[in-house]
C-alpha cells in the first residue's frame, strides 16, 4: 500500500512522487488525498491536466520568497493581470493621451476644457499619460513575471512526469480515462497490433506485456516554447529603454531651414531644400487604373510626400550646444514615406509629417486711401527676417514699426501668440517725403487707419509661402530582437496546435484486454487512431465515457422536458 | 527530513530567490528609465551643462562657463510669452544693482525673428544680456517646457533653483541674493 513518507508519496508501484502529486507519476494511480488539487471527484473521469503533477505552488507555503512565487505562479493571478491591463488600455484610447495633444497646449487645462468633467477624472487619474506611466509598466512587468514563472511551475513538473510514466498503469487510472474499453476474452493478435500503432507512427514503450503507445509528445511544449517567444518580445519591448538601443525623437524644419538633427548629440544638421506633395494626375496616362477611384473623391489624393534633404556634419568639436556649427556637407538625399535618409549609427530620417504653405513673405503697394489703382511703389517684407524700413522709388520710406509673425486682437489690441508667420501683421509708419507720418496697420484681411484720415494706404499685392517637412529621427536596435520573439512565439504556436500530444495504453487483463486513450486536444483524431489500430486485433472498440455521460444527462433532460 | 530533501529544498529556494531578484531588477530597471524620460534631465544641485550662444546685436558669444565664480541667472523667454513680459520689468530694476554685487542676468530668447525681439528690446527698454537660442538647442538642453522659466545658478557652477512659471519682484530678489557670491 501506498503511504506518506517524510511528505513524499511512494505509490503501491513502488515510485517515490515528490509532494503534492495527484497522479502516481509511474503509473497515474490516483493519490485520494490530494485529488482535490485537480478537482477530481469520484465516480467522475479523471482531469488530466499537467498529468497530475505536483505543482509546487500547490502544495508549498513557506517563506516569503516562496510565498511571492506562489502568488505569481497561479494562472488566475495571470490571467487577473491580463484583464486589469486589457481594460486599462482600452481605457486610455478614450481620450487623445498628452502627445498627441496640440503643441503648446496645457494639458492641465486642455482635458477639462475639451472634455468637461470627464476629461478632468482622466487627467487627474494619470490616464493622459498611460502607456509610461509607472503602474502600466508595473503591470506588464507582473505579466512578465507571472509568464516566466507559471511556465517553469507547469513545465518542469509536466516534463519529469511525461518522462518518469511506465507502460503499466493502475487499474483506477486505466478506468478513469475517457477513453476506455474492456475486452473479456478472444484471439488478441498483439502483433499487428503493434504493427499497426508503428504505422500510426507512435512509439511503443512495453512493461511485462503492457503497452503505451505514444506520439507527439513535444506539441505539449509549445505553450511553453509561446511563452519564451513572449518574455523575448519584453525584453526587446524593454531595451527601448536603452538610449543606445532605442531613439524616437522628431524634427520640423522649414523649407531654407538649417537645423541641428535632435538625437545626434549636435553632431549632424539637416538642411530642408525642398519639401514636396504629390497628388495623383488623373490625366496621367499611367494612373488610368486608378481613374475611377479618383474621381469618387473630392480632394486631390497624395502620391508622395518627399523632402530633399542636405545632411550636414559638424565639424567643430566637442560640441558646445547653441554655439554656432561649422558644417561639412555629407551628402544631398530625398526622405520618402518607407525610404528613409539613413546617417550614422543606425539614425534614420523619417518622412513622417508636413504642414504646407506657412507664410514667407508678403508684397505691399502704396497707394491712395480711396484709389486701388494709383502706385507709389511696392515692397516685399520677408518675414523671417523683415527690415527696419523700406524705401519706396519715389522717396517715400516705408518703416516697421512693430512686426506680430502671428497676431491675435485682444481687447482691441494686437498680441502676438508665437514665433511662426502664420498670421502675419503688421505697424507700418509710412513718411512720405513733404508730408506727415501716416501709422498703419496691416495683415491677413485687416487694413486699419490709425488715426482715421490717412491719405495712403498699404495694400498686399502677393505673398510667398513655404513648407515644413516633419521628421522621425529614429533608431531601432530592438526590432531584430523582437522579430526573433515573435518567430518564436509562432513556433510555440504552432507546436501547440497542428499537433496532438496522444497516447494509447493497452493492458492485458487475464485472456481479455484494457484499452485507454488520452490526448490534449483533438479526441476524434484520436478515436480515429485507435479504431484504425484496433481494426483485425480482436480487441473490442472503447467508448468515449465523456461522450456517453453527456449523452445521457442529454437524455434525461429531455425527460424532464416531455413530463 | 532526510538530507536530500533539505539539499532540494535549498537548491529551489535559491534558485526561486535568484529568478526573483533578476526578475526585479529587470522591473525597476524599465519603470526607472520611464521616469527619467519623463522628468528633467537637468536637476537642482546639479552642475548647469555649458553652453555658447550669441549676445543678441552683436557677434559676441557668451559661454556659460565663463561666469565661473559669479551667480547667473538665466532666463528663458520669448516675444509673444505674456508672462515673460511681466517679470521683465523687475529684471530690469535688479539688474544693476546685483551685476555689482557679481550676478549676472543671461535673458535666453527664443524667438526667430531679429527685429522682433529688437522692437521688444526697445520697448521695454532693456540693458541686460539677451542671449539668442533660434533653434532651441539650450532649451532642448536643459530640458525647459513652459516659458517663463528661470534657473539661478550658484557661483560654484550649480543649479540652486529652478523656477517655471513668473516671478514676483521680492521672489526674484530673494534667489538673486541666494546666489550672490560672498564677498
Amino acid at each position: 500500500m501506498w503511504g506518506i513518507y517524510m511528505s513524499k508519496i511512494t505509490c503501491e508501484c513502488g515510485h517515490v512522487n515528490p509532494e503534492g502529486t495527484v497522479l502516481c507519476e509511474a503509473c497515474g494511480k490516483p493519490f485520494e488525498a490530494n485529488q482535490h488539487l485537480n478537482n477530481n471527484k469520484p465516480e467522475q473521469l479523471l482531469n488530466m491536466r499537467y498529468d497530475g503533477s505536483a505543482r509546487r505552488s500547490q502544495t508549498y507555503q513557506r517563506t516569503f520568497i516562496d510565498k511571492t512565487w506562489n502568488f505569481f505562479s497561479s494562472v488566475k493571478i495571470g490571467v487577473s493581470i491580463i484583464i486589469v491591463i486589457v481594460v486599462a488600455s482600452a481605457l486610455g484610447t478614450i481620450f487623445p493621451q498628452e502627445m498627441y495633444l496640440p503643441p503648446g497646449s496645457d494639458p492641465s487645462t486642455h482635458y477639462k476644457d475639451q472634455y468637461g468633467i470627464l476629461g478632468q477624472i482622466y487627467y487627474q487619474l494619470g490616464f493622459h499619460n498611460l502607456y509610461s506611466s509607472w503602474w502600466y509598466l508595473l503591470l506588464l512587468a507582473m505579466l512578465g513575471i507571472s509568464i516566466v514563472i507559471a511556465s517553469i511551475d507547469r513545465f518542469v513538473p509536466l516534463y519529469k512526469t511525461l518522462k518518469k510514466q511506465k507502460p503499466k498503469r493502475h487499474p483506477n487510472f486505466m478506468k478513469k480515462q475517457r477513453i476506455f474499453g474492456e475486452t473479456d476474452s478472444g484471439n488478441i493478435d498483439y502483433k499487428k497490433l503493434k504493427a499497426n500503432l508503428k504505422s500510426k507512427r507512435y512509439n511503443l514503450y512495453e512493461e511485462d506485456g503492457n503497452i503505451l503507445a505514444e506520439k507527439n509528445r513535444f506539441s505539449r511544449w509549445g505553450p511553453y516554447v509561446n511563452h519564451i517567444g513572449l518574455i523575448i518580445v519584453l525584453l526587446g519591448a524593454m531595451l527601448r529603454f536603452v538610449p543606445a538601443m532605442y531613439m524616437d525623437e522628431f524634427l520640423w524644419v522649414r523649407e531654407g531651414e538649417t537645423k541641428q538633427i535632435v538625437g545626434t548629440d549636435g553632431i549632424y544638421y539637416m538642411k530642408n531644400k525642398d519639401f514636396i506633395l504629390e497628388t495623383y494626375d488623373m490625366e496621367d496616362e499611367g494612373n488610368s487604373q486608378f481613374r475611377e477611384s479618383l474621381q469618387k473623391q473630392s480632394a486631390p489624393v497624395p502620391e508622395n510626400y518627399q523632402t530633399n534633404a542636405v545632411i550636414y556634419k559638424r565639424t567643430d568639436l566637442p560640441v558646445v550646444p547653441g554655439k554656432e556649427p561649422e558644417l561639412k556637407k555629407v551628402k544631398e538625399a530625398e526622405a520618402r514615406v518607407n525610404h528613409p535618409i539613413p546617417l550614422e549609427n543606425g539614425i534614420s530620417l523619417y518622412q513622417a509629417s508636413y504642414q504646407l504653405n506657412e507664410f514667407s513673405s508678403m508684397t505691399f503697394k502704396l497707394h491712395d486711401k480711396g484709389d486701388e489703382d494709383s502706385n507709389y511703389g511696392e515692397f516685399t517684407v520677408d518675414l523671417i527676417e523683415p527690415k527696419d524700413e523700406y524705401k519706396l522709388d519715389n522717396g517715400t520710406v516705408v518703416r516697421l514699426e512693430r512686426y506680430f509673425p502671428e497676431f491675435e486682437l485682444d481687447d482691441g489690441e494686437p498680441k502676438q501668440v508665437s514665433k511662426f508667420p502664420r498670421n502675419p501683421a503688421f505697424i507700418f509708419e509710412v513718411d512720405a517725403p513733404g508730408e506727415e507720418t501716416e501709422v498703419s496697420f496691416a495683415g491677413i484681411g485687416v487694413n486699419i487707419d490709425a488715426s482715421g484720415n490717412n491719405d495712403y494706404k498699404l495694400g498686399l499685392t502677393n505673398f510667398e509661402t513655404r513648407d515644413v517637412t516633419g521628421l522621425t529621427v529614429k533608431k531601432d536596435y530592438t526590432l531584430p530582437i523582437i522579430a526573433v520573439g515573435a518567430a518564436i512565439f509562432m513556433i510555440g504556436v504552432i507546436q501547440g496546435m497542428y499537433w496532438n500530444h496522444r497516447r494509447i495504453w493497452i493492458q492485458p487483463k487475464g485472456a481479455g484486454v484494457w484499452v485507454a486513450g488520452h490526448t490534449n486536444k483533438n479526441w476524434f483524431a484520436l478515436k480515429k487512431d485507435i479504431d484504425r489500430t484496433l481494426e483485425g486485433t480482436g480487441i473490442a472498440f472503447p467508448v468515449d465515457q465523456q461522450e456517453e455521460k453527456d449523452a445521457e444527462e442529454r437524455r434525461k433532460d429531455d425527460g424532464i422536458i416531455s413530463d | 527530513m532526510s538530507e536530500k530533501t533539505v539539499k532540494k529544498k535549498k537548491k529551489r529556494l535559491i534558485f526561486r530567490s535568484t529568478l526573483l531578484v533578476i526578475m526585479l531588477s529587470l522591473v525597476v530597471f524599465a519603470v526607472a528609465s520611464a521616469f527619467q524620460e519623463d522628468g528633467v534631465s537637468v536637476e537642482e544641485g546639479e552642475k548647469a551643462p555649458n553652453f555658447a550662444l550669441k549676445k543678441f546685436g552683436t557677434d559676441e558669444t557668451v559661454e556659460l562657463e565663463d561666469y565661473r565664480g559669479k551667480g547667473v541667472m538665466i532666463n528663458f523667454w520669448a516675444t509673444y510669452c505674456e508672462p515673460c513680459k511681466d517679470e521683465m520689468p523687475y529684471m530690469e530694476e535688479l539688474y544693476p544693482k546685483y551685476k555689482k554685487k557679481g550676478v549676472e542676468i543671461l535673458a535666453i530668447n527664443l524667438d526667430t525673428t531679429d527685429i522682433v525681439v529688437e522692437q521688444f528690446m526697445r520697448e521695454y527698454q532693456l540693458t541686460f544680456p539677451i542671449l539668442q537660442d533660434k533653434d532651441g538647442q539650450v532649451m532642448n538642453l536643459y530640458n525647459i517646457g513652459p516659458i517663463p522659466s528661470t534657473l539661478f545658478i550658484g557661483p560654484d557652477g550649480k543649479i540652486e533653483e529652478t523656477v517655471i512659471g513668473p516671478l514676483t519682484l521680492s521672489k526674484l530678489e530673494g534667489h538673486l541674493q541666494d546666489i550672490t557670491p560672498s564677498s
